[in-house]
């Protein structure tokens, strides 16, 4: 532990910006909960369920958005499909979730969900099968999306598709599922999806204390992520990665395969997006085939380029800042959501191409201490 | 001035005079009783009274047979005169049965309908189609003849014989002879009549020919009979297939003049710019939404207003785009991904933009009398007007564009700037200038698109949406920069979705389409018609 923590600290320029994060997330995700646990409705310092679930939503799209950075922000795949890779993650989700009410539906059917039993079908489709247990779900949760990005990916990478065109046909695979699971023979629920969850590992989904446990879930996933792809970002494959990014000729006539890095570093970035969405599901309660749909892509990608792409804690802060905005804005005038939404495409790819980190790094080399040179 | 108004009334009132005496026919007493007595309310009388009627009038009760079928037929309870009650936009219009005169409401106690069941509506049909064998419009003549085939009697075969004589009109003789032939075929003396009619029948795709045959084909009529008419019958089920894959590429083309017009714009903005423009469908929304406003504006000359919108479309979108290529675009040049989210912010402004101005819900364009209706080829296939005219208009348009990149100096400059811009710039071409004349070239078009997808489709804020990622798989289907490959994935598009469609349905065609699209770039990241030479890279 104590040499990968060594190879860690000396390998990372970045690390002092994400402790400092990861502190602060902390703080705030206990203080909330306990705020929630704690203190009664009316008191000063109460938080209420519905805060709670909503941190726990942004926190869920800061992971989301920590997937795209890595591929966009570091490897220069802009993909407008990871909506497609959330989604799947929360199906799966979804589908343990619907295994879980068992005959507490509105048919009262122990063995079939309410869709099926609405659909007049007789037994469960076999790939419902296994969802009943947990750690079942939770593999496929990776392995469904990880699968799909590896054989898109390899389909992609090795034919040397990039650039725009990968951007396209990411989008046209999500457009392609949404069209796919809005079929109701798909077996996924169609137009309705997946709903009425009651409860996930035994404990009741309407409880508070299950919502602020899954709010400190999320955190946590979402600090050991950002850890993770920090290691490796700043490990010798991530300099490839980065490499990569800069000139694929180069690094390809270096000696490097470079499709075989893009794959996996995509099908690490998918499987990301996948736990964001199987950590969204059951705080929000639904998942239905509209996550599929290629604008909730885009509007990933706008979180990490507000942000600053290419720094992974600046994705997360555009995920969260966005997002509180959306919440707001929605609430108080829903026709100008869109505005200002597109409005921040414009500006920001127009005067902040390197987002709020960019604009804070400006900040510390023109006003705070000259950095010190860590890297060789 | 004074003479012109004398002149005029007594004009006037000798065309008004005419028309009266040619319109009240004379009607022989003992009719006008027994019309009297239609009003007794008997159904089964009233069938023995008409055919009473039929046998002594002739034409001149034609209004009457007609508006009986249609429940038009009234009577007055004082004094059982005949009217004729139309039902028009919600409004009633009453006028005497013979004459045509409008005549003041009546109360509506005051009058009653004069009923029919389906024995004598039957009966009024055959005896109208009759009536109108001897009708001065060709078209009505044929028809009658059409109605008459499902029931040839004697008479009637007798009646068309002895028309057919004197037939001057070659559709008219056709449809005759059709029908003596059917006449021979089912109540020929002889069987070997019977059979030489069969074969006269064989590929004939009027219904009441296959009913006919089916009837024949049945072990109660000579074998030679019955052979003959499986045969026939044959043939004809072959045709039919033969016709419905006709339909199908049809539909396919329609459907590929759609993604083509869709598509067009972005073959330049795209194609020859590479400017990833996803404000694409937004244009072709705010084309739709002009010609909603033209209609708005206009609404007494529905008939013109496609003339009026397709150039304010150009105009209008081509000048947004120009706006937005010279306030965004030009900044991002070279930034392709850039470029990308950026017209993405774009598209969703406008788009909240006509939701804010005209409401989110859709709104109906209506399409011009000239577009609706179809081309009816034979009775099972015919060709929808509004697709025939739109698929017309795309390869018009494509035409039109090919022009202005071939033969026209924008066009060379356009080439030149696309292939080479340093070296176009050194040439002495304003580059900027070309740059925004060519992107408002490629989003005037996309308008041009929204008129002709107004006439097929719901006019909505979300209309360019659906057609974005289309376009753009068109476009990298056919091979970035390549016009001529845009039209050939357009329509091989269209017509492989329509293919697909009857045995997969509509969703799971458009997906085994994008994924075969998705597929097809792995193998080919260059499109079905690579650019070579200098103009790639």
């Amino acid at each position: 532990m104590s040499k990968l923590s060594q190879y860690f600290s000396t390998r990372s320029g970045l690390q002092s910006s994400i402790l400092p994060f990861v502190v602060i997330l902390f703080v705030a995700t206990l203080g909330c909960a306990l705020g929630n646990l704690l203190f009664a409705p009316d008191s000063l310092f109460y938080v209420s369920t519905y805060t709670i679930t909503l941190l726990g939503k942004y926190l869920c799209y800061a992971m989301l958005a920590l997937a795209v950075d890595i591929i966009w922000g570091y490897c220069g795949i802009l993909s407008l499909g990871h909506g497609a890779f959330f989604a799947l993650g929360g199906y799966a989700m979804g589908m343990y979730l619907m295994r879980q009410i068992g005959d507490r539906g509105v048919y009262g059917n122990p063995d079939l969900p309410d869709f099926m039993v609405f659909l007049d079908w007789q037994e469960i489709p076999w790939f419902w099968m296994g969802f009943d247990h947990f750690w079942f779900a939770m593999i496929m949760v990776a392995l469904v999306p990880g699968i799909l990005a590896f054989v898109f990916g390899w389909l992609a990478f090795r034919s040397r598709v990039t650039g725009v065109y990968l951007s396209i046909i990411t989008q046209a695979m999500t457009y392609a599922l949404l069209l796919a699971f809005f079929r109701n023979e798909m077996g996924f629920g169609g137009n309705n999806g997946l709903t009425d969850f009651k409860d996930i590992l035994g404990f009741s989904l309407q409880a508070d204390t299950t919502r602020v446990a899954l709010l400190i879930t999320t955190a946590v996933v979402l600090a050991a992520l950002l850890w993770i792809s920090q290691l490796i970002l700043s490990s010798r494959f991530g300099k490839v990665i980065i490499a990569i990014r800069d000139t694929e000729a180069r690094t390809r006539f270096l000696g490097y395969r470079t499709d075989r890095f893009k794959v996996w570093l995509f099908v690490y970035s998918a499987v990301i997006a996948a736990i964001a969405g199987a950590l969204y599901v059951p705080q929000v309660g639904i998942i239905n085939p509209g996550e599929f749909s290629p604008i909730n892509s885009i509007e990933i990608v706008v979180w990490v380029a507000i942000g600053g792409r290419g720094t992974l804690v600046g994705a997360i802060i555009g995920a969260l800042l966005v997002n509180y905005a959306k919440t707001r804005f929605t609430a108080i005038m829903p026709e100008v959501w869109l505005f200002a939404l597109g409005g921040l495409f414009v500006l920001v790819t127009l005067y902040l191409p390197k987002g709020l980190m960019g604009l804070y790094s400006q900040y510390r080399e023109k006003f705070g201490p000259k950095p010190t040179q860590v890297q060789r | 001035m004074k003479h012109f108004f004398i002149i005029c009334s007594v004009l006037l009132a000798l065309f008004s005079s005419q028309l009266s005496a040619q319109q009240s026919p004379v009607i022989a007493t003992q009719t006008q009783a027994q019309l009297q007595q239609l009003t007794n309310n008997k159904l089964r009388q009233s069938l023995v009274l008409l055919q009473s009627i039929a046998s002594r009038e002739g034409v001149n009760m034609l209004p009457l047979y007609q508006s009986l079928l249609d429940g038009q037929l009234y009577f007055i309870k004082s004094d059982t005169k005949l009217i004729k009650v139309v039902k028009e936009a919600g409004k009633k219009h009453y006028s005497e049965l013979f004459t045509d005169r409008e005549i003041t409401a009546p109360a509506k106690k005051a009058i009653k309908k004069i009923r029919v069941n389906n024995k004598i509506r039957i009966y009024l049909r055959k005896q109208i189609a009759n009536l109108k064998l001897t009708a001065n419009n060709p078209q009505v003549r044929q028809d009658a003849v059409q109605s008459l085939l499902r029931d040839l009697t004697p008479t009637t075969i007798a009646n068309i014989a002895q028309l057919r004589l004197n037939e001057k009109n070659i559709e008219v003789q056709q449809m005759m002879d059709l029908a003596l032939t059917l006449d021979s075929a089912i109540h020929g003396k002889l069987a070997v009549t019977q059979v030489s009619a069969i074969a006269q029948l064989q590929g004939n795709l009027e219904p009441q020919v296959r009913n006919t045959l089916n009837a024949l084909n049945t072990e109660q009529s000579h074998p030679s009979v019955q052979k003959a008419a499986q045969q026939a019958l044959l043939s004809i089920e072959q045709s039919i297939q033969f016709y419905g894959y006709l339909d199908q590429l049809f539909f396919g083309l329609s459907l590929g003049s759609v993604l083509l017009l869709a598509a067009i714009g972005l073959a330049i903005t795209f194609g020859m710019m590479g400017v990833i423009n996803m404000a694409h469908g937004e244009m072709i929304m705010i084309g739709a939404y002009t010609t909603y406003v033209v209609q708005l504006l206009m609404p007494n000359l529905i008939e013109y207003s496609l003339w009026v919108a397709i150039p304010l479309a150009f105009v209008v979108s081509g000048s947004i785009g120009i706006l937005i290529e010279r306030c965004v675009i030009r900044f991002l040049h070279g930034r392709p991904l850039e470029t990308l989210l950026a017209t993405f912010g774009i598209s969703l402004i406008l788009q909240q933009l006509v939701r804010s101005i005209f409401s989110p819900l859709n709104r109906q364009v209506a399409s011009p009398e000239w577009m609706s209706g179809s081309w009816e080829i034979n009775p099972v296939f015919s060709l929808t007007l509004n697709r025939l005219y739109i698929l017309a208009f795309a390869l018009l348009v494509f035409l039109a564009l090919l022009f202005i990149l071939k033969k026209t100096s924008l066009g060379l400059y356009v080439r030149a700037v696309s292939q080479n811009r340093a070296m176009a710039k050194a040439m002495g071409i304003r580059t900027a200038r070309v740059d925004a004349i060519t992107f408002g070239l490629g989003s005037g078009i996309a308008g041009i698109a929204g008129v002709a997808l107004s006439q097929l489709t719901n006019v909505g804020p979300n209309l360019g949406q659906a057609y974005i990622i289309d376009s753009f798989m068109v476009v990298v289907f056919g091979g970035v920069g390549n016009l001529l490959g845009t039209l050939v994935a357009a329509f091989s598009l269209g017509i492989a979705n329509k293919i697909l469609e009857p045995t997969t349905g509509a969703v799971l065609a458009s997906i085994i389409i994008l994924v075969f699209i998705i597929l097809f770039i792995q193998k080919r990241p260059k499109g079905l018609f690579p650019q070579k030479g200098r103009a790639a890279e």
